[in-house]
């Protein structure tokens, strides 16, 4: 067992490491420094709550230890000196307001937008996050993205300086910029989330964690825009995925698509948050891609047998979805909802006109929606045909393993 | 910050050449922000020069041959990109050529 004061630390580091970041930051404008000190904020942490005990506030503690280390390393340097001076002024004015002011935006908001500025590639807005917000070390990032360790430190590090030289600001964006910048912020979270879920039991397990991570904060986010129904919508979409997760893979690291699923394993608190959140948001009547793409997961979620799915809903918020943010990929997953809701050949027209477009080419779901259709209507040989073309363009081995076992039950 | 904003465009963009900036430049400079630039005659104009071992070296025609070509400058300084970005958006040239925004050394 971790004794208590390591287990303190550790809790606070998850809770407490992006907003420590995040103020250091705005006090001194230096990324470099803002994390150097937490770091050493941490680990002063390990040593003095194991004499003194766990303080009351520990992330008013860290925050304070931080601070007193930047102060001690700008005294340090010569041109520390001046921003020494800044530092100081903007403490007195905090200290005199007293903190934790209503209507002061919380420092991780500015954190969260600075970080997925559009003017940072999407990568570097990703690792920028992990790193800043959610502290995951530099190794930790490069192995999920299974990139070198020292070109995942090169990207932080060209990020922070763009920050620095083009003069992105830190700040939560002004209302009439949000339309724009919020998407952006969701966007990062959302591809954190599919990393993390997409990922197999054969890959790195440290993906899985991607998702949790994601989750954290988009909960952080949904806190601090409680007004924002597609933060919100990002949330309930993810925590209805990942209800699903202990159930997504056999024994094997096989995948087991929906209707297989053994339902029993899905986490019902998850899915009861994620439909109560998705309820909620969709009363404020600003849907969203976020919010209709939960909508759909929690028509999944609920049903109890594969049989008890509303596929005519479904059907109904794919073709919403297609009006919000049109593209072939969800096409498909209308014209699967249809063959489900209104039987095969239903199904299979849509299918086969989004073929005839060419937009899909080259993705296996196509074929394999098709083959699955084409079965349904006793077109054994051409579905045979169509598995087989979807497993010649099957990214991942289980894929190839369950198409491969779909064609061998054609018989 | 002082930014230099790189108005480029294809060969389609020259049309534009002669339309001035509808009214940009004298809002931009009502706002304070503006502090110089200018448009650009056609690559088809240009002279590139390089000095090696002390002689001088002329060519015809742009640096580098590419698709999109400098079409005019101009230097602003604002508070940040946010503000920079704003200003480059309200140009008309960014709805048919593109704006590269380059941040200034800073001395």
């Amino acid at each position: 067992m971790t004794p208590p004061v390591e287990a303190a630390v550790d809790r606070a580091f998850r809770e407490e490491w992006g907003q420590v970041v995040a103020t250091l930051i705005r006090w001194t404008g230096d990324w470099d420094l803002a994390e150097e000190c937490a770091q050493d904020a941490f680990a002063l942490a390990l040593r003095t709550w194991r004499r003194d005990g766990v303080p009351r506030r520990p992330g008013a503690w860290l925050t304070t230890a931080a601070r007193n280390r930047a102060v001690d390393l700008l005294r340090r340097e010569a041109t520390g000196a001046a921003k020494l001076r800044e530092v100081a002024g903007v403490l007195r004015i905090e200290d005199a307001a007293g903190g934790d002011e209503p209507g002061v935006p919380d420092d991780r908001l500015r954190l969260i937008f600075t970080c997925c500025h559009p003017a940072l590639a999407l990568e570097a807005r990703v690792a920028l996050t992990l790193r800043t917000l959610a502290g995951l070390g530099t190794t930790e990032i490069a192995r999920a993205f299974l990139v070198g360790e020292q070109a995942m430190a090169k990207r932080l590090a060209r990020a922070k300086q763009k920050i620095r030289h083009a003069g992105i600001p830190y700040r939560v964006p002004p209302a009439h910029l949000l339309p724009e910048r919020l998407p952006a912020v969701l966007a990062v979270l959302y591809l954190l989330f599919n990393e993390g879920y997409s990922a197999t039991a054969g890959a790195d397990l440290v993906r899985h964690d991607l998702a949790d991570e994601a989750i954290r904060l988009a909960r952080v986010l949904v806190r601090l825009m409680p007004d924002e129904p597609e933060a919100a919508g990002l949330l309930a979409l993810m925590l209805l995925h990942h209800a699903r997760r202990a159930a997504r893979l056999d024994e094997a690291g096989d995948l087991v698509v929906l209707e297989d699923q053994e339902r029993g394993l899905w986490d019902a608190g998850q899915i009861a948050e994620g439909v109560a959140l998705l309820d909620g948001t969709l009363r404020r009547g600003r849907p969203g891609p976020y919010q209709v793409q939960a909508a759909i997961a929690a028509c999944h979620a609920t049903a109890a047998r594969p049989e008890d799915t509303d596929w005519a809903q479904i059907a109904v918020l794919y073709a919403r979805l297609s009006r919000l943010v049109p593209s072939p990929v969800v096409e498909l997953n209308r014209a699967v909802a249809v063959g489900m809701a209104y039987g095969p050949a239903a199904g299979l027209a849509l299918v086969d006109a989004l073929r005839e477009t060419g937009a899909l080419a080259g993705y296996h779901l196509l074929p394999a929606a098709r083959a699955d259709l084409l079965r349904r209507l006793g077109r054994t040989a051409e579905a045979a045909d169509a598995y087989r073309e979807a497993a010649g363009l099957a990214a991942t081995d289980a894929e190839r393993r369950y198409l491969a076992r779909r064609l061998a039950a054609l018989g | 910050m002082k930014y230099v904003l790189l108005i480029c465009g294809d060969e389609s963009a020259a049309e534009h050449a002669d339309e001035g900036c509808g009214g940009w430049s004298e809002k931009m400079a009502e706002r304070g922000v503006l502090r110089g630039g200018a448009g650009l005659r056609p690559p088809s104009d240009a002279t590139t020069l390089r000095v090696r071992e002390g002689e001088v070296l002329l060519s015809d025609g742009p640096f580098a041959e590419s698709k999109e070509q400098l079409g005019g400058f101009c230097l602003i300084e604002c508070a940040d990109l946010d503000e920079a970005i704003e200003i480059a958006a309200a140009h008309p040239a960014a709805a048919y050529g593109t704006i590269e925004i380059r941040p200034l050394i800073d001395l």
